[in-house]
């Protein structure tokens, strides 16, 4: 009775200590409250769009459509984190430039074009470049003249969109070819969104970067212990450099969603204020914000956990003004409920119940 | 409860999961007393200081102080407010402010503040216990004894009849060690009880007037410091009789090979940005040579100028005769370099790191990026060196910051050994860890030898160096001063080449 009772225990232990387990307690409780609320919220349907195509709908749809580059950038986000000890806050503005630089390449200068000048390919990939120079200059501040992330992004987060804008002429170029739109909707004939393909896309390439390279431990001993990896024959400067570049090319992927939804952008509203939900994100994922250890699934789950809070808030008619409002006492309670003092505390509290429950039996 | 004694510490326990760390154990101090806790790393003497100062809590048994009758202490304030205070190894001060506020600091009452007579407090306290610091000068342009010394002062002020003294000393020069007992002593004066822990024997001798020595959790014994000559006191911390520990020398022989008069290494002319001036520097196949001088001499400078580990500006490097690059750690490694360096917790550990990923790290860099070590691999490796080196660890997956100092430091030299270096350099291996350690460092280094691989030793303590190298360059004011070998190497012979008398 005794042994079962230790290994129900240390089971108990294992599953609170592990790192996912907040962000899965956070999804399961928004579960619990729109199951109470309204059970229809879980109703999947299968329906056809205007075009007449066969598409899932339902809340659970939209969490994972519009989630989607939410939890891109959290990969990104998470490396740059762990690796600088620091956030890059310029995300949202390099979406503009690395989604404006995409539009240019596609309307080739010209605002409202007949037909693509360009295949989407090479506009996406002009796109990566883009996004991963925009890395470098981040990259290259932090890593190099050692100035601290977030003053450093504060530059591009500041002339983002202004750059977005003078690229296409500050011109509103609409992308003529419907193929185009698949990225951000629907590929006809699939009824599941196109975005979930790209983030489960993206999700195997960082996993196989992460198992088939020493990516992860390199990032963790610089974020750790700088001097101490460099007498190891780690390059920090690189390290903290690449993790820049790397979410550089997430802004890409990310920005290619985001234009693709609309077929066209507006610079000031574009992605605005996502850093803040991709920082949260690894914040929620339950890993440190100055840095060193990570969990990369903990992070994409807590970039998903922000999505189901604002469509949960939605279902609930909360106006999208008010939003940032009900999501910040959300996020108080989260990120208090993870805080290590708040964890120990519920851990010596859970050792005296099953203590007193040992007692009375 | 006698009536001398301020402190009496009766049949405490304490228990962690997995580990029983002090089991019935029995502590008293005197006033005007300076008590020396001795035992290996993970004997219990943290444990023991941190039951006292409330940042543990016992299990069982009974404290009991002066005047105050049994006590529970429950946080380091209610230590505090009994009187008793602690001044670590790492300085727990604040370097941007000044020495007064430093003193006084959460000490102030009401809102208000006057800080000129704080200011002139500070210094009458500063003045009577001679420490060389004024009131409004900033702490970080004090030297690291006098910043010590405050953290004394603020402690004394504070009417604290049980001082805490852990590990002070390591970071300091032997100047800096003097003025510190001076300091020691005039406190013992003033009645105030001393609880001092620390590696070094020399210092226990010194200044010590009683010792009490753990052993795995347990109480050996309280000795009068007359009546524990310093091998026995080792056999007591050890739990064996030691024969001697200058005995490990000439053990196992030397290294017999072909190749012996080969020189693995060879440097000309080399200078880092460090402010060494530049200097020649050999080393044979099987040799153990080491680096000698006083702290802040430049012998660590020399040896991360050969690493790579500071800038190098000038110079040439052989290896086995053919001119190499060595500009950054990377190049060292592949040449077969690696380097333990001085500071375990600045340079060595990764922190938050497991002992596994700790002790693959080297060979995993240089290995490459893009060719991970399995997971079962890197297990083999860590439990290879694990059992090697017999690092005392819950597990392999264990953060290495929850690893006693020894232990540590154990692991990165697990993770140099297991690049299998032709030349190893140990900066300090010795600093701050447990004797029984020190002595399997020491035998470790002389047996490596004898396998043929080069090591460059270098310790603080001269009878260390004498007793593992065959041959010394003496280093003074940044600067090669001169080499010793054979029938030189004698403690005499270093001193007087340090302090250059030789010459004149």
């Amino acid at each position: 009775m005794s042994k079962t009772d230790k290994n129900e225990m240390s089971f108990v232990k294992k599953l609170v200590s592990n790192q996912l387990f907040i962000p899965i307690m956070a999804l399961l409780l928004l579960a619990v409250i729109n199951l109470i609320n309204d059970p229809g919220f879980f109703k999947i349907t299968l329906g056809t769009n205007n075009a007449g195509n066969p598409v899932l709908s339902g809340y659970l749809i939209t969490i994972l459509d519009y989630g989607s580059e939410l939890g891109i950038l959290a990969i990104g986000m998470t490396l740059v984190t762990a690796a600088s000890g620091g956030q890059d806050i310029s995300v949202g503005a390099t979406i503009a430039i690395a989604g404006s630089a995409m539009l240019r390449v596609l309307c080739g200068g010209n605002s409202r074009p007949t037909e693509i000048q360009a295949p989407i390919i090479v506009a996406f990939l002009v796109a990566c470049v883009v996004g991963m120079l925009c890395g470098a200059f981040n990259g290259m501040l932090v890593a190099i003249f050692k100035i601290q992330p977030m003053i450093a992004t504060l530059i591009l987060f500041t002339a983002g969109r202004s750059i977005a804008a003078w690229i296409n002429n500050n011109e509103l170029p609409i992308v003529p070819d419907p193929k185009f739109a698949y990225f951000g909707s629907f590929i006809p004939g699939i009824p599941i969104p196109t975005t979930v393909f790209i983030v489960i896309a993206c999700v195997i390439v960082i996993a196989v970067v992460l198992k088939f390279t020493n990516l992860g431990l390199y990032t963790q001993a610089v974020g750790i212990n700088e001097n101490s990896s460099r007498l190891n024959g780690i390059n920090p400067t690189f390290i903290k450099f690449l993790s820049f570049v790397i979410l550089g090319i997430c802004v890409a992927v990310a920005a290619l969603i985001k234009v693709s939804r609309l077929s066209t952008i507006n610079y000031s509203v574009i992605a605005k204020d996502i850093e803040m939900d991709a920082i949260l994100a690894v914040a929620l994922g339950g890993n440190a914000l100055s840095g060193g250890k990570f969990n990369m699934w903990a992070s994409i789950l807590g970039a998903y956990v922000i999505q189901f809070l604002t469509t949960t808030l939605y279902k609930f008619n909360v106006s999208s003004d008010a939003l940032a409002a009900y999501k910040a006492v959300v996020v108080i309670l989260l990120v208090v409920f993870s805080a290590p003092t708040v964890r120990d505390y519920m851990a010596q509290l859970s050792k005296k119940f099953t203590n007193s429950k040992k007692e009375v039996a | 409860m006698d009536e001398k004694k301020v402190l009496e510490m009766k049949g405490i326990d304490k228990t962690f999961p997995n580990v029983r760390a002090l089991r019935n154990v029995d502590f008293s101090l005197c006033e005007g007393e300076i008590h020396a806790l001795m035992g290996e790393n993970g004997a219990g003497k943290s444990t023991l200081i941190k039951v006292l100062t409330g940042v543990y809590t016992k299990d069982a048994g009974t404290i009991t102080l002066k005047g105050k009758g049994e006590v529970q202490i429950h946080s380091p304030q209610d230590a505090q407010k009994l009187g008793i205070s602690t001044v670590y190894q790492e300085i727990t001060l604040c370097p941007n402010l000044t020495v007064a506020e430093n003193m006084y600091i959460g000490r102030t009452e009401g809102a208000l503040t006057n800080w000129k007579k704080i200011n002139e407090a500070a210094d009458k306290l500063l003045k009577s216990l001679e420490i060389p610091a004024t009131a409004t000068q900033q702490l970080s342009n004090c030297s690291i004894a006098v910043q010590q010394m405050v953290a004394i002062a603020r402690a004394v002020d504070m009417d604290c009849k049980v001082l805490i003294l852990d590990e002070p000393t390591s970071s300091l020069d032997e100047q800096e060690v003097e003025k510190l007992f001076g300091l020691m002593r005039d406190l013992k004066k003033r009645g105030v009880g001393i609880i001092f822990v620390t590696h070094f024997l020399d210092q226990v001798y010194e200044v010590c007037d009683k010792i009490t020595v753990l052993r795995d959790g347990g109480l050996v014994g309280e000795y009068e410091i007359k009546d524990l000559p310093r091998v026995q006191l080792v056999a007591k911390m050890l739990g064996k009789e030691l024969d001697d520990l200058s005995d490990i020398k000439g053990e196992g022989g030397t290294y017999e090979g072909k190749d012996k008069d080969e020189k693995i290494f060879e440097a000309k002319d080399l200078q880092s940005n460090a402010g060494i001036k530049p200097f020649d520097f050999y080393i044979k196949k099987g040799e153990v040579n080491g680096f000698t001088g006083l702290l802040g001499s430049g012998r660590s400078e020399c040896v991360r100028a050969i690493f790579g580990a500071d800038r190098v500006i000038n110079g040439t490097v052989k290896m086995h005769g053919k001119s190499v690059k060595i500009n950054k750690p990377l190049d060292a490694m592949k040449n077969g370099i690696a380097y333990l360096p001085e500071d375990r917790k600045k340079d060595g550990i990764i922190q938050d790191l497991s002992v596994r990923e700790n002790i693959v790290m080297a060979l995993q860099v240089l290995t490459g990026f893009f060719k991970p070590f399995s997971k079962a691999q890197q297990y083999a490796f860590a439990d290879e060196y694990i059992k090697k080196l017999n690092i005392k660890t819950a597990s392999a997956d264990t953060p290495i910051k929850s690893l006693s100092g020894g232990n540590q430091q154990k692991v990165i030299l697990a993770r140099w050994l297991l690049m299998h270096p032709e030349y190893l350099i140990l900066d300090e291996p010795t600093r701050g860890i447990d004797v029984g350690t020190k002595v399997d460092i020491q035998k470790l280094v002389l047996e490596l030898a004898k396998e043929g691989m080069s090591v460059t030793f270098i310790s603080s303590e001269t009878d260390e160096m004498l007793r593992t190298c065959s041959r010394l360059v003496v280093m003074r004011d940044r600067k090669v001063v001169g080499e010793l070998s054979g029938e030189d190497l004698t403690q005499n012979k270093i001193m007087s080449t340090i302090a250059g008398e030789s010459k004149s």
